[in-house]
């Protein structure tokens, strides 16, 4: 059942590798503006950036429709941008303002975007995975073709919600991808201090769902493996794992000691970058020239510079809001 | 008017319930075989193993599923078999379904039902046994009901499912098999109005589930042997509480007793007696009075647990106590 994807990146064509490395470097580029952000007080609270791992959320939600339902963890501005939220209302969301996507409520560890299928990440590591489950079950039992996805990092693995997650998935044969981006680190302790399986898609094997192990930072991999999956979750089979490996350029939060990791040679890293390596392949397979990339790259950087301005310009949300935000009418 | 039980009429409304609306899914453990009380029975049958969904011992991920389904559009009803196996869902409880409206800016509603059931007296010793309802009056999110009689339970359940928020829907399992009068087509009744199911004017007993009974036969004995007339009130659900029905009742009798099986320490009882005094102290002509089990685990030995049992001897000696 182990998945081998002997030609990856066959079925990336040069339109969508473009649009791939937009939303690549939307995400990239507005997570470095919330690390100075953060850093100069703007915006408050714990906030995890999945700058290194871009390649994993444009590949995988690039590929999904707004009925399809996304939900991920606590490292989630990437999976909320990539699915189609606006970068002005997830900027303010950070900043804890009134026009954010929930209104300042929810923050960084909570964005929801339904308007286009990102129902919720969370702050509880694991926590989204039999919610994701469950998605999938509303869409088999309305008769929908709509398939359920969810981010998860190797942290959340060892967790008993996932687990029982793993076995009512099987058991149900459910609609769900389950995305794993594994970047070595459960918080500050690596993968083998916390368990002895180092592939994630070895711990679900004696469930015998189909499964894969990529290189989460190469895009057109990921294109094709989650592509497959999809098409065969979208037919109604399920479910599916995919484990991609990355890597964690920061901290588990902005800020966090950093003392448990050595960080990566900055040659080693240009090897490695997601956004480089798509850039590089597209380049030699003549999808686009420096000018092309050069337009991507200063349109994303405007974009981000504008839900700056967007967010700071944005009133705070009123005090008024908090009782009457608890309960749903009806 | 036909006899019923709670058991009988909670199965009713959950067979209603999904006639009328296909969205309406009942899940847990062995539920498709009628789970332990037979508050399931004959739902497979009717509705099928798509809509009667047996899961395996997992608290956590069913609940989590719930809230997935709920949060698509479908109008769950999850069934955790004891109160006490609650402690395995709280996570996705409290951290999840109470929280998702509130925390997505009003984008996610949870309209999810948790039926459970909780109370001791019938030797099953300290983890199936519990009244834990107190720990999810304090999560802001989440409402809590807990009927006392077959009516209550159709009307309330009927309008659990209906709400847009999660609801926890605590049974009582003492009550399930209490034979009642019940109408022939069920009330609905709303979540929030508590009901004064005695009138009186000297001390107002406010009682919840298996002590409504309680709290009923009390005033019985308290009427003949010390001519006391007790109002009694039965909030029927804690969160939303209909305080102003029993402030009301306060103003009028000067006197309140709080009576519920649950642990006296930290109890609902105490929320109530703190928002009763802040809201009708100049009415008070006594202590708030309370009545609950004491700060232990649910004792297995018969004696012990029927002497750990608070009921209508603590009601009325509360009563009495407090002139």
């Amino acid at each position: 059942m182990l998945n081998q994807h002997k030609r990856p990146g066959e079925s990336l064509d040069g339109g969508q590798a473009a649009g791939l490395l937009a939303t690549m470097w939307r995400i990239r580029l507005f997570e470095e503006r919330v690390g100075q952000l953060a850093r100069s007080g703007d915006i408050d609270g714990l906030v995890h950036l999945s700058i290194g791992q871009e390649g994993v959320a444009a590949a995988v939600c690039s590929q999904l429709r707004d009925d399809d339902h996304v939900y991920s963890g606590h490292r989630a501005h990437g999976h909320a941008i990539a699915k189609g939220a606006s970068l002005e209302r997830v900027m303010a969301e950070l900043m804890g303002r009134d026009t954010g996507l929930c209104r300042g409520l929810g923050g960084s560890m909570h964005l929801v975007d339904v308007e286009h299928g990102f129902m919720g990440a969370t702050g509880v590591v694991g926590g989204t995975v039999p919610i994701a489950l469950g998605s999938a079950l509303a869409a088999r039992l309305r008769g929908t073709d709509a398939v359920a996805v969810v981010f998860f990092g190797d942290g959340a693995v060892q967790a008993g919600h996932f687990n029982e997650t793993i076995n009512l998935a099987t058991l149900w044969r459910l609609p769900l991808v389950l995305v794993c981006e594994n970047n070595g680190f459960a918080e500050f302790t690596p993968r083998s201090a916390h368990t002895v399986v180092e592939r994630v898609s070895d711990v679900v094997a004696p469930y015998g769902l189909e499964r894969s192990t990529v290189d989460g930072n190469d895009v057109p991999a990921v294109w094709d493996a989650f592509g497959s999956y999809l098409a065969s979750a979208r037919s109604g089979a399920g479910p599916f794992l995919l484990e991609c490996l990355t890597h964690r350029v920061r901290g588990h939060y902005e800020g966090d000691p950093g003392r448990y990791r050595d960080s990566m040679a900055e040659a080693e890293w240009k090897e490695k970058d997601p956004i480089l390596r798509l850039e590089r392949h597209g380049m030699a397979a003549g999808w686009y020239g420096e000018d092309e990339l050069r337009t991507i790259g200063e349109a994303a950087a405007a974009a981000v510079e504008d839900a700056v301005r967007f967010g700071l310009e944005s009133p705070f949300p009123p005090s008024a809001l908090l009782e009457a935000a608890v309960y749903a009418d009806g | 008017m036909a006899e019923t039980t709670t058991i009988a009429a909670i199965n009713r409304t959950l067979v209603d319930a999904m006639r009328a609306d296909e969205r309406v899914i009942v899940l847990g453990e062995d539920v498709a075989e009628g789970g332990p009380y037979t508050a399931t029975a004959g739902l497979v049958e009717e509705f099928g193993v798509e809509r009667v969904i047996n899961t395996p011992i997992s608290e956590a991920a069913i609940t989590g599923v719930a809230i997935g389904a709920a949060q698509a559009g479908l109008r769950p009803v999850l069934e955790i078999m004891f109160v006490d196996f609650l402690t395995l869902a709280l996570d996705q409880l409290v951290n999840a379904a109470a929280k998702a409206h509130f925390m997505s800016g009003g984008q996610l509603t949870v309209p999810l039902v948790v039926r459970t059931q909780g109370g001791a007296g019938h030797r099953g010793a300290a983890q199936h046994s519990q009244s834990l309802e107190s720990w999810l009056t304090h999560v802001p999110g989440l409402k809590v009901v807990m009927p006392s009689c077959a009516a209550d339970a159709a009307g309330l359940l009927a309008s659990a499912i209906a709400d847009p928020n999660p609801v926890v829907f605590v049974e009582c399992k003492s009550l399930y098999f209490r034979r009642e009068e019940m109408p022939d087509d069920p009330v609905p009744v709303p979540i929030g109005d508590a009901a004064v199911l005695r009138g009186g004017r000297d001390v107002t007993v406010v009682a919840v589930s298996r002590l409504v009974h309680e709290a009923l036969a009390a005033a019985e004995r308290l009427a003949a042997e010390d001519g006391i007339e007790v109002e009694v009130i039965d909030p029927r659900t804690l969160v939303p509480l209909d305080l102003a029905t029993i402030v009301g009742s306060v103003e009028r009798t000067g006197a309140l007793v709080v009576a519920h099986e649950a642990v006296l320490h930290g109890g609902f009882g105490a929320e109530l007696a703190a928002r009763v005094q802040g809201a009708a102290f100049e009415f008070l002509d006594a202590p708030i009075a309370r009545v609950g089990a004491p700060f232990t685990p649910v004792p297995f030995s018969a004696p012990l647990e029927d002497a750990y049992l608070p009921g209508a001897d603590e009601i009325v000696a509360a009563v009495r106590g407090l002139r």
